[in-house]
This record gives C-alpha cells, structure tokens and sequence, in this order.
C-alpha cells in the first residue's frame, strides 16, 4: 500500500512568507528512492487588489485593517468560503498600506523577538491610532500562516496541512521566547505538529537538494561552511562544519550569529531617504506615499546599476499622484557614484578582521521603533561574528591576546540581497582578504540556486531529511542557557546581591531530550508568581547543566527575558513553600522547555518565556 | 531595414495599437479572446484562413470584461490611462520621457506578468522569406506590390506577435470592472 504524505516547508519572512513542498512517498516495504525528490513552490492565491485575486509564489507579510466603510462588499474573497473580511493579508495588504500606513501591520516577524514590547498584547500597526482594532505580534503571525494552511488546503484537499511533515524556518538568531511564540503561532493557525528550523541550516538544506550525490564532491571532511543569510529585514550568520563520522560526511552547525535587524529593505530605504534629501533640496517635500514610490523606484534604480556595470546613471521618477502623471511627477537621479556610497561603503564596506560594529544610530534606518541595528555594516558584523567564534573553528587565541577570527573554507549565500553579484564580490573581497592575511586559503562559493525561495524549498526538504532520507545536519541549541541565582551571602547595603548563573541547559541540546538537572533548588510559594533572571551564551560552549558561574565576560552572557513561575494550588494550599530544581529540554518541535521539579513529589510545572514589558 | 528589436517607442506605439485593436476590432478580440486565460492555446495553422463564405459573415460583439479589467491592471501598475489622457503639448521631451519610462517600466512588467508574448515569425526583421501558398494570412500581413500568385518572397519588415497565454487575475462577486482607477480623497 502506497499513501501520499507530503513535507511542507514554510518559510514566515519579515517582509514576504514563501511555501514549498515535496511528495514523500511512504512504501510499505520501506524503500527509500533512489533519487531525492525536488521540492517545489506552492503558490499562494491572495487578493491582489481589492476583488482581484491571483496567484503568486511569494506571500508578502503585510497585514491591512480596513475601515469598515473603506472596501465594497467581497472585496476581499478568496477562492475558499471562510476567508476574512475584517483584515487583509499579503499583496493588497501591502499596496493598500502604502497609502494608509495607519492600518498596516508590517514587520511583526521583528516585533516577535523584540524585547522591549508584549508580543502578545494587542500593539499592532505600531502607527495605528483612534478606532483602528489592533493583534499581537503573535496574531499576525497567526495571520499569515493561516493564510498559507488555507492556499495549502484549497490546493490539497485531499491532504490537508495539519496531517503532513511541517516546518517552519525561523532566524537562527531567535531567542527561545521567539521561537516559543512562532511554534505556538503555528499551533494556532493549525499547522499541526510544525517544528522549527533554523533558516541558514534551512538554506544549507536547499543547496543539498539541488547538490544531490553530488554535494559530496564540493565538500570534504574538515570544511567550515559559512552561510550569511540576508533577508528583507534580518541578516543571520551560521557555521556549519563538515565532519567525517565512521566513513560518512556528517554535518553540525557549529556556531550562530547575534539577532541583526538589518536587511535588503533597509538599503532601499537609506537610498529613498538619500534620494529624498535631493529632492529637498530642490524644494519639493514628500509625502509619505510620494517616499513609499520612491523606495519602490529606487530599488529599481538599484537593481538596474547593480546589474549593468555600464550604465552609470538612472533616473528616479515619482510620477504626479493625481490624473496628472507628467505634469506633477518629480525626477532625481540615482548616480554610480552615490549607490557605492550608500550602498556599498554603508552596508559591504571593506572592513579589516578586526574591526566591530560600530554603536552609533543613522539616520533614515529606522521606523516604527524597532531596535534596528545601529552599524549597517554587514561586513563588520561578519567580521565581528568570525571572531566571537573563532573557537567553533577550531582556532586558538593568539599568546599576545590579539584577535582571531574563525576560517571558513566554504561559504553559501542565501536572502534576495545577493542577487547582485556585486554585494556577493564586496563580501568576499573582505573575507578573503582577512583569510589571506591569515595564511589561510580563499573560500569556495557554494551555487545555491534559488535566493528568494531557498529557505521554503530548504524547509520542505529537512521533512524529507526527518523522515529518515539524505543527511542531517546536526546542531541542537545555538546557546548554553542559564539561570541568574542570587546569592546567599549577606548584601552589601546599597549594591544588588551577587548573581550567579547557573546552567540550565548545554549548548547544543538536541530536539527531543532532557538536560541534567542541576542541583541549585529554589524555595518557591505556592500561588505566587515567580521571576528569574535568564542568560544565553553562543560562546560558552563547555559549561554542562549544572555548571556555576560567578564571574563572566560582559559579552560571554547575553541577559535575555526573564522566565516566570507560578506554582498551581493543586496539591498544595496556597502559601506553601515547595522546594523545586529546574530542569531544561528541548521539544520535538524545537522550542526550549523549562520545567520546575518538586524535589519531594517529582510534580512539574512550566516555566514560562515573560514575553512581556521588561522594563521596571 | 531595421534588423535589431523595435525601439521603446515603437514598441509602445505597437502596444497601443494592439490595445485599441483589442478594444475595438471584435474580430482581431475574439482571436486574442480565444487564447486564453488559461492554458496557451497554439491554433492549428491550417485552420486559420477563414473559409470565405458566399453568405455574409455574422459579426459578433465580445463582452468588453477581460479588456477593462486589463485596462484597470495597466492604469495600476503603470498609470497607463493617466498617461494616455493627459494632455502632453504642453511639456518638453524631456518631462513625457521621464514619465515615459516610469509608465514603460511598469506597464511592461504588469504585461508581462499576464500575457505570455512571442513573435509570430521566428526570422530576424528585415530578412527575406518566402510564403508557400496557404500560408496563414490572419497571422501574416502582406504590403507593398501584392500581385502574382504564392509562393511569395520578401523582407519580415515585422515579426509579429501572438499572445501566447493570458492569464489574468480572478474577480469577486460584484467587482466592477468598470472603474479603471477609484477616485482617491485623502483624509
């Protein structure tokens, strides 16, 4: 007996959400093709504007809140009965918030991991005011992957989603509150059992699929791939080393870059605003929908220098907004000479092995309040992350204590941005220059295929890998994590109680299992609510469940939100005092899971992610 | 003769003409009607010279739907009802061609997003060919000294084009096709 059972991979972007699937087919005599199957684009239907439907591979992420009175009846249809009236996601969401940014909902995949705000409190549009009815971060992307269920269904009816091999991509950089709330917003929208995966592995994937046997052939026992991952809105650096485990080329993603919130959308908009400023100085003012034109054309202008080396000058033109195109239209001109200096010295600057991310914010990269990243500079922050994880390679730090950065001896671009060969140029012109002076060899560009769609084409293809074909990459957590423990010895007036932290959970803990459990116990009372402090570190790659820190490196320990407890009545009377250990795991799904253990009984109760406000 | 690709400005002087073609000629409609939306529909070549019958041909009108509904997609994506009704003799050269390109831009992307577009002969402007007898002439437009009887031998002065596939975007209940742009007043 045959059955049809498809992996699905999805791919919940900050500015577009992708889906693409594989057919796995489940023999009862559990022969494996010979061949890897491809995975493939699902199309997503969508309103393109209001009463137009069509079908397109990229879904944006963009919600719009119409007023009630704003649309015609059935403006919003979809091919299947149960579509929304009272929001619109994807193409029309997008091109109806240009003109009324009030009522849109952009960017909330950064929202979800933005600490400063309550990601599942009602605060979306951000620019929303008056009677427009606002969701959490969460519900958005609730919205968009019920969007995706619902184009699956409509196109698979006799296989729904909720009952095939789903996966989610999310940013490597994800906290585990992140990704706790992605999971949950998958469970919600009915996803089923979706497990999460890191996106650069995900790309990594997709490279597989496309490589097939051959992939042995482009690396060897040794290799150190470095993916760089650029999105519309994030950038995500990886490592994944190549090993030799009994004969087999094995896979483990050794080392994970911090949460960067900088991406293609970002260089469109330095050079709207750039643009901008010539056209103020000619005395005209922009309206906000004359600046969203103008991001849209100079993104064209972009791409038109990046692609032809011989043209060195493109005009901009924000046509009139009333009937009158020519008459009301403005014009500047995108130069070479200002796309470099924006574009490649602001974001792929050449930048030596040691040089940081520089803290300084700039004008024209940030909106709505998001903790943007302050330095553009992909370059630095590549050369920042090659550092911090110098250890992941292998390398030891210098005797004089000077810096080291990591080798990589392979790397694999993913995220629209690289399109342009030039910004793929100006990357490794600095790589190999920091390698050069290293005395180590140049990296070799692994040819990933598909920019845009790799990640959801990656995704469909690990439900293929989990149902036990081709190669796994190994990894388990990016992070060690840790629990802040105030210590016992008197307080000094006047300055808060020494910390320490504790580990909860080693780097690299695999889906499916438990940490030790560390001895530090904790005297809790029953009813009331608990919070400690929490810590992650992609750098402490040693520490094992029960190790105590009392001093770290102020980057070694990156405080990340507390986590609460709250131990329920059932057994107990309120006021109790029970005395617990913490204990961490990993779910299948990918989500850290930490429970609190009753020493006496063994009862277990869940330590939340505080996703809300942090601030006193 | 030209032997390169049409200009721009050929090409949007072609486009329009095909679009009034479309909009006003029944028959030259219902041939690009009958390719699509859907699958790419290549007629059998024998079939194409209609039979002239002694009886005079009926004439029909074809509902005017799919064309304002691609009206309404180029004036979107292109402003191109914007550009047709303004009243050019006032600006310079220079004013219509910077409007020129972002209507070009756009536009062309919006068209070639729904109509799949190939050249009706496959030879380079400006080569000779020869027609066998029988040839196709709803898709092969003779000029010049037409005498004598096929096979016929000339120059391509133009290659052609054929909508291969249109493919435009679904409607709702109620959709009003009519409306190329909404009024926009801003609050």
């Amino acid at each position: 007996m045959i059955s049809q059972l498809y992996a699905v991979g999805i791919d919940l972007g900050t500015t577009h959400c992708a889906m693409a699937s594989l057919e796995l087919e489940l023999q009862a005599n559990g022969v494996a093709a010979a061949e890897a199957p491809k995975p493939v684009v699902v199309p997503v239907p969508q309103v393109i504007a209001p009463g137009e439907v069509e079908t397109r591979s990229l879904l944006p992420s963009f919600l719009y809140i119409p007023h009630a009175s704003e649309l015609p009846p059935h403006a919003l249809a979809l091919p299947w009965p149960d579509h929304p009236t009272e929001f619109a996601v994807g193409e029309v969401a997008r091109a109806l918030g240009v003109k009324s940014a009030l009522r849109l909902v952009s960017s909330a995949k950064s929202w979800l991991c933005s600490a400063g705000v309550d990601r599942r409190a009602p605060i979306l549009p951000a620019a929303a005011s008056g009677d427009v009815p606002k969701l959490s971060p969460r519900d958005a992307s609730v919205r968009y992957l019920e969007h995706l269920r619902h184009a699956w269904d409509h196109a698979h009816p006799e296989a729904p989603i909720a009952e095939q091999i789903v996966t989610l991509a999310v940013p490597a950089s994800f906290d585990p509150a992140a990704r706790e709330l992605t999971a949950e917003a998958a469970r919600l929208a009915g996803l089923g059992h979706a497990v999460l995966l890191e996106e650069p592995q995900s790309a990594l994937y997709s490279w597989l699929s496309t490589s097939g046997e051959q992939f042995r052939e482009q690396v060897k026992s040794g290799d150190m791939i470095l993916v760089v991952d650029v999105g519309g809105g994030t950038a995500d650096f990886s490592v994944i080393a190549v090993r030799e485990d009994a004969g087999e080329l094995a896979l483990e993603r050794v080392a994970v870059g911090e949460h960067i919130l900088l991406g293609g959308d970002n260089m469109d908009l330095a050079l709207a605003h750039m643009l901008k400023g010539q056209l103020e100085q000619q005395g005209h003012v922009l309206d906000p929908v004359q600046l969203a034109t103008l991001t849209q054309a100079a993104r064209a202008a972009k791409e038109e220098l990046l692609g032809k080396n011989d043209v060195s000058v493109v005009p901009v033109v924000i046509p009139g907004r009333g009937s009158k195109l020519i008459g009301g239209s403005l014009k500047v001109e995108l130069t070479r000479s200002d796309l470099e200096r924006v574009l490649l010295d602001g974001f792929f600057p050449s930048a030596a092995a040691d040089s940081r991310p520089q803290a300084r914010s700039r004008a024209g990269l940030t909106q709505l309040g998001l903790p943007y990243a302050h330095d553009p500079a992909m370059t630095r922050h590549l050369a920042a992350f090659l550092s911090k994880h110098a250890a992941a390679f292998g390398e030891e730090p210098e005797a004089d204590g000077s810096p080291t950065i990591g080798h990589p001896t392979a790397i694999l671009f993913n995220g629209g941005v690289f399109k342009s060969s030039l910004l793929r140029e100006r990357v490794l012109v600095s790589l190999n220059g920091w390698l050069e002076a290293a005395g180590a060899e140049p990296v070799r560009v692994l040819q990933g295929e598909d920019l845009d769609l790799g990640v959801a084409k990656g995704a469909a293809y690990y439900g293929y890998v989990r149902a036990g074909h081709g190669i796994r990459i190994r990894g388990g957590t990016a992070m060690a994590y840790y629990v802040g423990v105030e210590s016992a010895m008197p307080a000094v007036p006047g300055l808060p109680p020494p910390l320490t932290a504790v580990c909860l959970a080693p780097f690299g803990l695999e889906e499916g299992s438990h940490a030790d459990m560390p001895a530090a116990e904790f005297g809790l009372v029953v009813g009331e609510p608990v919070r400690f402090r929490f810590f992650g570190s992609s750098t402490r790659r040693d520490d094992q469940a029960g190790t105590a820190l009392d001093f770290w490196e102020p980057e070694e320990l990156l405080p990340l939100q507390d986590i609460e407890v709250t131990l329920s009545a059932e057994q107990h009377s309120p006021g109790e005092t029970v005395i617990v250990r913490l204990q961490a795991g990993v779910t299948e799904v990918g989500t850290l899971q930490l429970e609190a253990v009753a020493r006496s009984s063994g009862e277990r109760w869940k330590v939340e992610f505080d996703t809300r406000d942090n601030s006193p | 003769m030209n032997s390169s690709a049409p200009n721009f400005f050929v090409r949007l002087a072609l486009a329009f003409q095909v679009f009034f073609r479309v909009l006003f000629n029944a028959v030259f409609a219902e041939r690009v009607q009958r390719l699509g939306p859907g699958a790419a529909i290549i007629e059998p070549r024998a079939s194409v010279p209609a039979p002239v019958t002694p009886s005079a041909p009926p004439l029909r009108e074809l509902p005017s739907q799919s064309a304002l509904q691609l009206l309404g997609l180029l004036q979107r994506e292109g402003r191109f009802v914007d550009f047709l009704q303004e009243d050019v003799s006032g600006y310079t050269d220079a004013q219509i061609g910077a409007a020129a390109r972002v209507v070009h831009d756009q536009c062309r992307k919006a068209l070639l997003s729904h109509v799949t577009l190939e050249p009706i002969r496959s030879e380079n402007e400006g080569q000779r060919i020869t027609l066998p007898p029988g040839f196709p002439a709803g898709e092969i437009r003779l000029t010049g000294q037409v005498s004598g009887q096929p096979p016929f031998t000339g120059a391509l002065t133009h290659a052609g084009w054929r909508a291969a596939k249109i493919e435009l975007p679904k409607l709702s209940d109620g959709h009003d096709v009519r409306v190329i742009a909404p009024a926009e007043v801003e609050l």
